[in-house]
């Protein structure tokens, strides 16, 4: 059933299929339900990384050296670890931005470089027309075998056949064509491609299919599983030596080490892959399951890579089978018609998958970055001034889709027979890496510079030129192989393979080093030391800082000029049309609470950056500041001007912080204020009890010594004893009068602070026994026996030793007022504890009960009914104590018990620095 | 809980766990003329190793923020 028109009919049918897919993608997109919007969807678009390569090359490479074809997809996986670091940051920049390709992400990062832009689009084009060579060359080979079934001949050399008979020739066109009719039926504003990553999608679970068949059939059906497959290919002496791959091959690790850093640089960078990784990218959040199932898919379509190498090299006599053809030629040497036919779709959609979005992607770039910077300075063809531009745009991108694939088909003529399918990949994979240093380097520093930048790229692609793309054309007989063997002018130092005598690496190795020393040297020499303009600086920090404010306020602070509304629609109208420009107003006016064309829009910054963001989504970043700065009038920003807003960003992230500070400074602030609120009032109610009480107490004396002298003025009869008796109460009473406004000053003096402290050193021994011989006299009277227990010597505490003699006072006073007399004890003990002096008084009392132990202290409150049963004194005695002692710094408190006595003690620190202990008074 | 930028490192951290994988000396401990269940040494490390590392990718990818 293998005939001719079978096989073209099913390809044609295939390829009609995916079709199908893809208007039905975009007829849903179009009505708002996209079958794209889906985790699932954009993994397995990604899987667009697995090409004719992996499909039928990966069992080429695995059978001359085992693993070597691993790292093409370690690379990646280890890579997409990095993702949630590296692409969320570049999808981020792209969405803001518009980027609409790498040319443009680069271009734009660099100043909206014009010129950056061309020189990627030039690298990238010739840097991947060796991959598209290989897909062509897949392709045609895999048509020519499976033709020839039931026999298995390896199709001849290409260069017998004349161009118009060859079927990769055909398979350029008609890919060609095919692409055509995919991507660019009409012009998206934001270059989307709905349709094309749906057909991706399904291509990418054909191939998986296919593979896992075939693999399958060869594993299980003609051999008896793993273990009997490579048990056999173990027990082959030629096969052996591959058990142990990395064994004797010259750099084996150096080379494997170095596949796996192109690789993850490839999964990044290669232009169809930063295409459905960046920009059909419609969700941020789709990267969180792509991260762990693309890597899968890559671990799933390799699984049976070593067994199909295996079983084909001990199932074909040697030299016979080209190994890149083991998954077609196994199932037809074994008459599976069926399985052969689905291993040539799988191949197909691998080739054709990679061939369509590749070219789409490198469309958008020679169209965006190298064709239209070029038309539009061209002031003679008049561009500015035509109306709808979307026909040329379409035009130039189906042209570039043509040319890219027949330069592919150039190649493929020119070089592709001398490699196999690996090593052509390898080849581009080389050229992309290019981008890495100028792409990492520029959202993750600052610094780099559009000079930097062009230095690098220039001295990378130079030297990969050199290194692999001419000896590839050399080995091809299109240069003279001399320049191999010998050098260029049989400069030995010069050999392309062997730059200045670096020897022993494989051929992609010894590349990578010297084309990323170039690269990376020149990148960051030119950008040390060269200078940035305003432009740059801006897009600098715009992109490094796309997470932080500078990304949020965008674009449109850093242009100031003066534009008007109808210029602004007629230039988006020549791009995308007028639904298009319709569309985008209405969306902005929308955004603003403001219908269009109704309501009249202010041309401001913000609108004039949308307008310029919109257009680079068509004709790329660099185009649309030409076109934007032709129909506004600009005032260009001085590079300070651009760093002073690049300052103001900061600064008013430092102000925001500093504001928020303040605001939690004021709130506790206001906390404070409203408890020193509540101490006032309180202190107020206090003052007025206070004057309450005072005004009390001194109401008391006056009224007895009022009473008493008006007895003794009004009658004249009292007699002399009497009249003694009484005046001595009047005398009392005034002393008593005397001695409480004396304690009122005094307390007022102590509480306010004005009090007269003299700070001197004070030998406590000194103040005791001077204490006890100032009431000696009192306690003879009453009977009172006093007991002092003083050690030998003490250290001296600071202070005024006038008012620690007046506690004293107070306290023994107090005691001896409370003794009953004749049988009363008091006990005063002086000793050190803890760097404190501590004073005893006991006294052997009624005691004081606890609720009058906790009030004694407080103002005009003394023990026992106030009223009944007033004891003498004033209430302030033990106040002002407390408040001397506390001054001091040092406590005084009451233990007591009711019928126990009790005892006063008060502690003082002892004077620090200078601590002599005095000697013993006498 | 899972901040961003706890998730990013703990990315990188599998990345750099990825990178002394499969990278000398590990993999040259595996590269013997041995097998387990018929597969050589070698192949069965790199396929299970992967397969972790894919796991373990996973499950800092998609664990609840």
């Amino acid at each position: 059933m293998l005939q001719g028109w079978v096989i073209v009919l099913t390809s044609f049918a295939y390829l009609g299929l995916l079709f199908a897919i893809a208007f039905y993608a975009d007829q849903r997109a179009d009505a708002g339900r996209s079958i794209i919007a889906s985790p699932y969807v954009y993994s397995l678009s990604l899987a667009v990384y697995a090409t004719a390569w992996t499909f039928y090359g990966s069992v080429g490479r695995a059978a001359s050296d085992g693993v070597g074809f691993l790292p093409i997809y370690i690379g990646p996986t280890l890579m997409i670890a990095l993702w949630w670091v590296v692409m969320r940051k570049i999808l981020r920049i792209s969405k803001q931005n518009r980027i609409t390709s790498l040319a443009d992400f680069i271009a734009s990062r660099y100043g909206k470089s014009a010129l950056l832009g061309g020189v990627v689009t030039v690298i990238a084009v010739i840097g991947i027309l060796p991959y598209i060579s290989l897909q062509l060359k897949a392709i045609s080979s895999s048509f020519t075998i499976v033709l020839q079934y039931p026999q298995i001949i390896m199709p001849g050399k290409v260069d017998a056949v004349p161009v118009l008979q060859d079927t990769a020739f055909w398979v350029a066109l008609i890919l060609a064509a095919f692409t055509i009719a995919f991507g660019t039926r009409h012009l998206d504003a934001a270059e989307h491609h709905e349709g094309m990553v749906a057909a991706i999608a399904f291509e990418s679970l054909v191939k998986l299919l296919a593979f896992l068949a075939v693999g399958a059939f060869v594993t299980f059906g003609i051999y008896n599983g793993f273990g009997d497959l490579f048990g056999r290919a173990a027990g082959d002496p030629k096969l052996n030596a591959m058990m142990t791959p990395l064994d004797g091959v010259a750099g084996g690790y150096a080379s494997w080490v170095w596949l796996t850093i192109l690789s993850m640089m490839a999964i990044m960078f290669l232009p169809r892959q930063f295409q459905v990784t960046v920009i059909e990218n419609v969700n941020e959040k789709h990267l969180n399951k792509a991260i762990w199932l693309f890597p899968l898919y890559m671990l799933a379509i390799n699984i049976f890579v070593l067994p199909i190498a295996f079983g084909g090299l001990l199932h074909f006599p040697e030299g016979t089978v080209d190994a890149d053809t083991f998954v077609l030629t196994l199932p037809m040497s074994e008459k599976q018609e069926l399985l052969a036919l689905l291993v040539f779709i799988g191949g197909l959609s691998a080739a054709t998958g990679m061939v369509i979005v590749e070219t789409i992607a490198l469309s958008t770039m020679v169209c965006n970055d190298l064709v239209m910077p070029v038309l539009l300075r061209l002031q003679r063809l008049r561009l500015n001034e035509r109306s709808d531009l979307t026909g040329l745009l379409l035009g130039i991108r189906r042209g570039a889709i043509v040319g890219i694939l027949l330069l592919g088909y150039l190649y493929f003529r020119l070089a592709g027979e001398a490699y196999a399918l690996v090593s052509i990949g390898l080849i581009s994979f080389a050229a992309v890496a290019q981008f890495a240093p100028v792409v990492l380097g520029g959202i993750f520093w600052k610094g780099g510079t559009r000079l930097g930048a062009l230095a690098g790229l220039s001295a990378g692609f130079a030297v990969w030129l050199y290194t692999l793309l001419l000896p590839a054309l050399a080995r091809s007989d299109w240069l003279p192989i001399r320049f191999i063997e010998d050098g260029p002018f049989g400069i030995a130092l010069l050999k392309p393979l062997e730059l200045f005598g670096l020897t022993g690496l494989d051929q992609i190795t010894h590349a990578m080093i010297w084309s990323m020393l170039a690269n990376i040297g020149a990148y960051l020499a030119v950008s040390v030391w060269g200078t940035r303009s305003a432009d740059e600086h801006r897009q600098a920090s715009l992109f490094v800082d796309v997470f932080g404010q500078a990304g949020e306020a965008g674009g449109a602070r850093f242009w100031r000029g003066t534009a008007s509304v109808p210029d602004l629609y007629n230039v988006l109208a020549r791009f995308l049309g007028s639904a298009g420009a319709d569309s985008a107003f209405n969306d902005y006016a929308g955004a603003r609470g403001l219908t269009w064309p109704s309501d009249p829009l202010i041309a401001d910054a913000d609108f004039v950056h949308f307008v310029e963001v919109q257009l680079a989504g068509a004709i790329g970043a660099a185009s649309a500041r030409i076109m934007i700065a032709s129909v506004v009038k600009e005032e260009a920003l001085t590079l300070d001007e651009v760093r002073a807003i690049v300052d103001e960003a900061s600064q008013v992230v430092a102000y925001s912080h500093r504001l928020e500070q303040k605001s939690r400074e004021l709130e506790a602030a206001t906390t404070e204020l409203r408890a020193a609120n509540e101490r006032l009032k309180e202190l107020d109610r206090l003052k007025d009890e206070f004057v309450s009480t005072v005004t009390h107490e001194l109401r008391t004396p006056l009224t007895s010594i009022r009473a008493f002298s008006e007895i003794l003025r009004e009658d004249p009869n009292v007699d002399a004893a009497q009249r003694r008796k009484f005046l001595e109460i009047i005398t009392k009473e005034t002393e008593r009068l005397t001695r409480l406004i004396n304690q009122v000053l005094d307390l007022s003096k102590i509480e306010s602070g004005k009090a007269d402290w003299q700070e001197l050193r004070v030998d406590m021994r000194e103040v005791i026994s001077d204490t006890v011989s100032a009431m000696d006299q009192l306690c003879q009277e009453r009977g009172i026996q006093i007991e002092t227990r003083v050690p030998e010597r003490v250290p001296p505490v600071s202070g005024d030793v006038d008012r620690i003699i007046q506690v004293m006072l107070n306290l023994l006073s107090n005691a001896v007022k409370f003794c009953e007399a004749g049988r009363g004890r008091i006990e005063i003990a002086l000793s050190e504890r803890g760097g404190r002096l501590r004073v005893d008084v006991r006294d052997n009392g009624p005691g004081i009960s606890a609720e009058d132990q906790a009030i004694i202290f407080d103002k005009f409150r003394q023990a026992g009914d106030t009223l009944t049963n007033k004891p003498q004194g004033t209430g302030l005695g033990l106040h002002i104590c407390r408040h001397i002692i506390a001054h001091h710094g040092g406590e005084l408190w009451v233990e007591s018990r009711p019928g126990a006595g009790a005892c006063f003690s008060f502690t003082l620190p002892i004077q620090p620095a200078d601590a002599i202990v005095l000697p013993a008074a006498a | 809980m899972q901040d961003p930028e706890s998730r990013a490192q703990r990315m990188i951290a599998l990345c750099m766990l990825g990178c002394v994988l499969f990278n000398f000396p590990v993999l040259a401990l595996f590269n013997v003329s041995e097998s387990v269940f018929g597969v050589p040494v070698l192949y069965a490390y790199i396929f299970i190793a992967w397969a972790l590392l894919i796991a373990l990718m996973a499950w800092v990818a998609e664990k609840r923020g």
